[in-house]
């Protein structure tokens, strides 16, 4: 598995990604986003979390107009694979690669914090390496993870099972006070509709090293590691 | 020439900002204040441009990159 991290002024989550990423067995370049291409035989493309442009106009707006952005969009739209992570996910769906948009947290507040997710399915690349349903302890850190879009989209998103987490307790309850920023339907993270570009708003690459918490993040590298 | 755009939230988007605000102005005994929407306000000097073709440049700033159309409208007033 050849992967490529795309670095933006303001990211600052990509070595923690790459090291994940190095663990599950993955080969790991750091592309600058103003490369024209990505580098060859590139399977899977990250989107780090971070600050990209300092969160200016709105997250992720500016990055989704760089340069290699054109490259990740060949890239998905050929069906390779794309992750983008916090602010990887607001990229996503600036870009028009993912629907809908990350807005401010319900409670205007940045939340930082540990936080469990329900997988949804595990017949996907990126979750193959899970249970369904299973419940995994991972990180939030973000302001914007307030995951709206259109009733229609929503819909779509659920009848097609694209919804790849959502947020739990540790008892594996959906919703209530387990939703850290009132995204709808407790959405954490969602698909395309071919299943090869996933955005999510929590950070697994943070729980791949029990002496920092756990190692529930790091299935869904290894799984990634296995889809090439 | 010289323009000022002006971008909302549509209608039914939740703006959490907006809120917060309007919940600060009651506290403070501002009275009369019905409810808040945050927006944001470019102001652009365009070069020497006629009114069909700066209508164009501006409407592909917002349509690219000021609004995020999926959840923002835009306004565009243009000055000599």
């Amino acid at each position: 598995m050849k992967a490529s991290i795309i670095v933006f002024p303001g990211s600052n989550r990509e070595r923690d990604v790459g090291r994940a990423l190095e663990k599950a067995g993955s080969h790991v370049s750091y592309v600058w986003h103003a490369e024209h291409e990505l580098p060859i035989g590139t399977d899977l493309v990250v989107l780090p979390g971070g600050f990209s442009y300092g969160d200016y106009l709105r997250c992720g707006a500016i990055a989704a107009r760089a340069h290699a952005m054109d490259a990740v969009r060949a890239h998905a739209a050929k069906g390779g694979l794309v992750l983008g992570i916090c602010n990887g996910f607001q990229i996503l769906c600036e870009s028009g690669l993912l629907p809908g948009v990350l807005m401010r947290n319900e409670q205007v507040r940045f939340t930082c914090r540990f936080q469990h997710l329900r997988v949804e399915q595990n017949d996907t690349a990126f979750t193959r390496d899970y249970a369904r349903h299973q419940t995994i302890k991972v990180c939030i850190a973000h302001g914007e993870g307030n995951y709206i879009a259109d009733s229609e989209t929503i819909k779509r998103l659920e009848n097609e099972n694209r919804v790849a987490f959502r947020y739990c307790n540790e008892a594996g309850i959906i919703g209530g006070a387990a939703n850290p920023n009132g995204a709808t339907n407790d959405m954490a993270g969602i698909y395309s509709d071919k299943f090869n570009v996933l955005g999510m708003m929590p950070h697994p690459e943070n729980l791949i090293d029990a002496l920092v918490g756990g190692m529930d993040g790091l299935p869904l590298f290894t799984g990634l590691n296995r889809a090439a | 020439m010289k323009a000022r755009i002006t971008v909302t939230l549509k209608n039914g988007v939740l703006d959490p900002q907006g809120k917060a605000i309007e919940g600060a102005l009651k506290s403070f005994g501002i009275d009369g204040v019905g409810s808040v929407r945050q927006g944001k306000v470019f102001d652009i000097e365009l070069g020497d441009l006629g009114q069909t073709q700066a209508d164009d440049v501006l409407k592909q700033a917002c349509e690219k990159l000021l609004a995020n159309t999926v959840v923002e409208n835009y306004h565009v007033e243009t000055t000599a």
